[in-house]
């Protein structure tokens, strides 16, 4: 495997998305070549923090506003389902 | 397969009501979260999420034991997005960005010779990069690409799931990853540069 497919080939292996063989080539090149070895590990990075940073917390207003809705479409009097 | 309403008794209603609780309001805060980055504005995403739970909860009966909830969760989600609030709220065309050049931090920073060490000025700059420019960049990405990366990147969404949300083929969403993570790479670049985030750069090397 080559570089330029490793560096192609790392985003499907991060998805998960690639056969055991070619997971295997790919860490195979990442062994041996420092330059896509540091090409991935800032990809990873790059992963998490995207995953990280975009999280966001439901408002309370809405949380109660959708549990409210749900319960009162439903027919039922009380709308309280929660445990 | 469940059934809302089986027999119709007021039982029934409850035990389903309790059951979609159960199973989907786990999930408001992801959901709220993708809603935010296709509305881009609270108010919006509000609406989007609560839209979103009427109908899964009116569609539920629909719903198969055993299949993927949280995707199902998704696709309502992209589908009232894409039907109402995106016609509804249409912004200005975004421009594209042409796929020429790689614009990535790490190309950038030129620091391929600290490839063998855990923490990199690259990595440095990513940790320190605060949530708010994450997510500016995340949200000016074309809409299509966004939500290619968005469901990839933070739900964790596989290729085919993707592919079921959106509707589209799975080499479709294959390439809308490849560019969109790619314009994300530069935005985000160049929304650190703007904000003086990026150390100086170092002369470039051989
Ligand atoms: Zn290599």
């Amino acid at each position: 495997m080559d570089c330029e497919k490793a560096s192609y080939r790392m985003h499907h292996y991060l998805d998960g998305e690639l056969t055991v063989w070619r997971r295997w080539y790919m860490r195979r090149h990442l062994n041996k070549c420092p330059p896509c070895a540091g090409g991935f590990v800032y990809e990873v990075e790059f992963r998490m923090i995207i995953a990280e940073r975009c999280r966001e917390q439901t408002p309370d207003d809405l949380r109660r506003r959708i549990s409210g809705a749900i319960g009162f479409e439903s027919g039922s009097e009380e709308g309280d389902w929660s445990p | 397969m469940p059934k809302l309403s089986e027999g119709s008794g007021t039982l029934d209603l409850v035990a389903d009501q309790a059951r979609f609780a159960e199973l989907a309001m786990p999930y408001m805060d992801a959901l709220y979260s993708a809603a935010m980055r296709m509305t881009r504005n609270p108010a919006d995403a509000e609406d989007l999420v609560q839209e979103t739970f009427l109908r899964a909860y009116r569609g539920f009966g629909g719903f198969k034991d055993g299949t993927n909830l949280k995707a199902w969760l998704y696709k309502i989600l992209t589908n009232t997005f894409i039907n109402t609030y995106r016609a509804k709220k249409r912004r200005p065309e975004e421009t594209e960005f042409d796929d020429v050049a790689e614009y990535s931090l790490y190309g950038r920073m030129g620091g391929l010779e600290a490839a063998n060490n855990e923490r990199t000025p690259e990595t440095e700059v990513l940790d320190a990069m605060p949530d708010e420019v994450v997510k500016e960049a995340l949200e000016s990405l074309p809409e299509q690409f966004r939500m290619a990366v968005l469901l990839a990147d933070v739900e964790g969404f596989s290729y085919k799931e993707i592919a079921d949300i959106m509707e589209v083929p799975i080499g479709t969403v294959m390439s809308r990853l490849h560019r969109g993570r790619k314009q994300l790479q530069r935005r985000l670049w160049e929304f650190a540069r703007d904000r003086g985030l990026l150390p100086e750069p170092e002369p470039a090397r051989a």
